[in-house]
């Protein structure tokens, strides 16, 4: 057997520069990051990237800044393991391996002119932002916009800074809700589910998209087709185990469909039949 | 191309031993008790013409068990693509085995493309040899179209009563069969003999399970809710067996190896099992396939239906390694009949 290098493989991987860091919540930590040469990574919202330690692994993590951010992006690592765990360790100057980005993301052409309705659950904030703040930076190719938030804690809160400044705009109806309130917390308490029938839009024309646990959507859903939204407009991202992301090493298969080539982004329709996706 | 040459048995042994002075050769040989493995082999004494279906198939060499993809330096921030190879020539690769391989083929083959499977591939050739005779109750290579050679290989050879009777199918394989004054042309003697063989094969092989070919897509689609898959839930033992002697499974595990020096390291593909537990689980504790029938239901799935969505093809070859090797005795063509033997 011999070895030599290959000048073309799905596993090249680049080196990523962190930019800056920032401890969101006691699990949850913030890092831009730069690709060589300040390149874009040129993702669309809901696309991955696969990060990597040397020798530690690589894990699939959703891209957390909008597209229309150029020359660094964001990512968001919640301390799950042994991966994610060592990267809590990495500071400001430090590498990280990229490849990417992997997946169908979400087509923002498809949502122009339309009533945009986001439903995010715990993690599923993280990729959502991207979205958020790709529509708010071009906002007037949308119609009415609703971002519902759904957290455990006021603890468990991300991106503080910005849906302070979201839940002022006129623009734009932010609403949050938690599991559990504490002692200063003002808003409102109880499940996301709850915040959908009040939501004002025109089902024909409304484009929703969820992401969050697998026990979201189903709750979620439903109450998304009692609001008459189409199976086509109901978008959902969904998490698999990943392991290559080109669609060769069968860990995020569900049924024919590879999660980390045809999806992480599925619509509604795409996977109403499918045994064992949602 | 598509010509005839025979090689007379009594130069066989001559010719592997001249090949594999020049070519890394493998070929069967007998391990006992009707156990076979794909080895590397120098005279022709040591291949097993008449074998059973190997322990591994030759997949171990298109996809080996452990692959080296990429190497790094952590204060290099170095990241470097790697390709193992090694040029190979396959005798003895049974017609299921070379469907198998075809498979293999598709699915590296489909973009995004897997440049390590595909130098690899690019270099291994492969020699077909025929099954005259049916290699014991697990085969089910009938059902799948797999008993007669359909392409998919350099040369073929067909054990005729005192010749080989070679199908040169490819110019690599041409390569072999001129290099040596070995092979001659085949007489309609041998054509005769070649067709004779066929149609008693005809006779050999056939109704293996109840159903028909172009009914197993169906017959799967259907009976995702079986009870039948509770039975094989209660029997199997989630040893992995099953996916890792298959000619058609293909998932891995990527893995780090950091060297003693804690800077360089290689990153590692190696098999890995839908069977394993952990195999479908993430990060928030989901697993999308918890029970041993449900990963059990999911292969067959693999082999049945989700692979004529997603290749219009079965990626079952009919083998009957899956069987051969349960401990749990949970048997393919068992499988089959119990499905279809339930109501519509
Ligand atoms: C499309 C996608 C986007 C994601 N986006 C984010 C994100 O933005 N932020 C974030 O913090 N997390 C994200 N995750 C989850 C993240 O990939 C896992 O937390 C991470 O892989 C766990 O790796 P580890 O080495 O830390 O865990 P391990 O110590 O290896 O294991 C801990 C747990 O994580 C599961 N797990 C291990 N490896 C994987 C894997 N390759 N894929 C999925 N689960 C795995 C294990 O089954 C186990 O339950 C995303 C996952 C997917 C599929
Ligand atoms: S992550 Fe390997 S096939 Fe999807």
């Amino acid at each position: 057997m011999t070895q030599a290098l290959l000048t073309e493989s799905g596993y090249a991987t680049q080196t990523g520069k962190i930019l800056h860091t920032e401890q969101m919540t006691k699990l949850e930590k913030f890092f831009e990051i730069s690709l060589p040469g300040g390149k874009d990574l040129n993702h669309a919202p809901g696309q991955f990237v696969m990060v990597s330690i040397p020798g530690i692994g690589e894990a699939p993590i959703s891209v957390s800044s909008s597209p229309t951010k150029k020359a660094s992006f964001d990512l968001v690592v919640r301390n799950a393991g042994i991966l994610t765990g060592a990267m809590h360790n990495l500071e400001e100057g430090d590498t990280v391996g990229i490849r990417g980005p992997f997946g169908r993301g979400i087509d923002t052409n498809l949502l122009k002119g339309k009533d945009i309705l986001m439903v995010a659950g715990g993690c599923g904030f993280i990729p959502m932002r991207s979205l958020i703040n790709y529509v708010l930076d071009n906002r007037d190719n949308f119609n009415s916009v609703h971002v519902l938030l759904g957290c455990k804690t006021p603890a468990d809160r991300l991106f503080l800074h910005e849906t302070a400044n979201w839940e002022k705009r006129k623009d734009l109806d932010f609403q949050c809700t938690v599991d559990k309130g504490d002692a200063e917390w003002k808003g409102r308490v109880g499940l996301i589910t709850k915040l959908i029938p009040d939501v004002s839009i025109t089902p024909s024309s409304t484009y929703a998209v969820v992401i969050g646990p697998p026990i979201m959507y189903k709750f979620v859903i439903k109450e998304l087709l009692n609001k008459n939204i189409p199976d086509n407009q109901i978008i959902l991202s969904l998490e698999r185990h990943m392991k290559c992301g080109v669609g060769k090493c069968g860990h995020c298969q569900i049924n024919q469909k590879y999660c980390c080539q045809d999806g992480p982004v599925f619509t509604y329709d795409e996977l109403k039949e499918l045994n064992e996706a949602i | 191309m598509d010509k005839y040459v025979v090689l007379k048995k009594s130069d066989f042994n001559g010719f592997i031993k001249s090949l594999s002075k020049t070519q890394k050769v493998m070929a069967p040989v007998a391990k006992g008790n009707n156990n076979y493995a794909f080895e590397e082999v120098s005279s022709g004494e040591e291949i097993s013409i008449s074998h059973i279906p190997t322990i591994l198939p030759p997949k171990k060499y298109f996809m080996p068990q452990r692959e080296t993809i990429l190497a790094f330096s952590k204060k290099e921030h170095e990241w470097k693509p790697i390709l193992e190879k090694e040029p190979l020539v396959v005798f003895g690769i049974h017609t299921c085995d070379l469907e198998g391989i075809q498979l293999l083929n598709k699915v590296f083959t489909t973009p995004p493309q897997d440049t390590n499977y595909i130098n690899r591939m690019n270099d291994i050739t492969t020699i077909g040899l025929e099954c005259n005779d049916y290699c014991d109750e697990y085969a089910s290579c009938c059902v799948m179209n797999n008993h007669l050679p359909n392409s998919g290989y350099d040369l073929f050879f067909t054990e005729l009563s005192n010749d080989f009777m070679v199908h040169i199918l490819t110019e690599k394989g041409e390569k072999i069969t001129g290099g040596t004054p070995l092979f001659s042309e085949a007489q309609s003697a041998h054509h005769k003999a070649l067709e004779q063989l066929r149609s008693k094969k005809k006779e050999l092989f056939k109704d293996e399970v109840v159903v028909q070919n172009n009914e197993l897509k169906e017959l799967f689609a259907r009976t995702v809710h079986s009870a039948v898959w509770e039975d094989i839930q209660n029997r199997c033992v989630a040893c992995g067996n099953c996916t890792n002697v298959c000619p058609t499974c293909y998932c891995f595990d990527i893995k780090d190896d950091i060297n003693l020096d804690l800077n360089t390291g290689v990153r590692i593909r190696s098999w890995d099992s839908c069977q394993n537990e952990t195999f479908a689980k993430v990060a928030g504790g989901e697993n999308f396939r918890e029970e041993r029938g449900s990963r059990q239901r999911h292969r067959y799935m693999r082999k049945f239906n989700y692979s004529i969505g997603k290749f219009n093809k079965y990626f079952c070859t009919g083998c009957g390694r899956c069987s051969r090797t349960c401990m749990a005795k949970i048997n393919l063509k068992e499988t089959i009949n119990s499905l279809a033997g339930e109501k519509k």
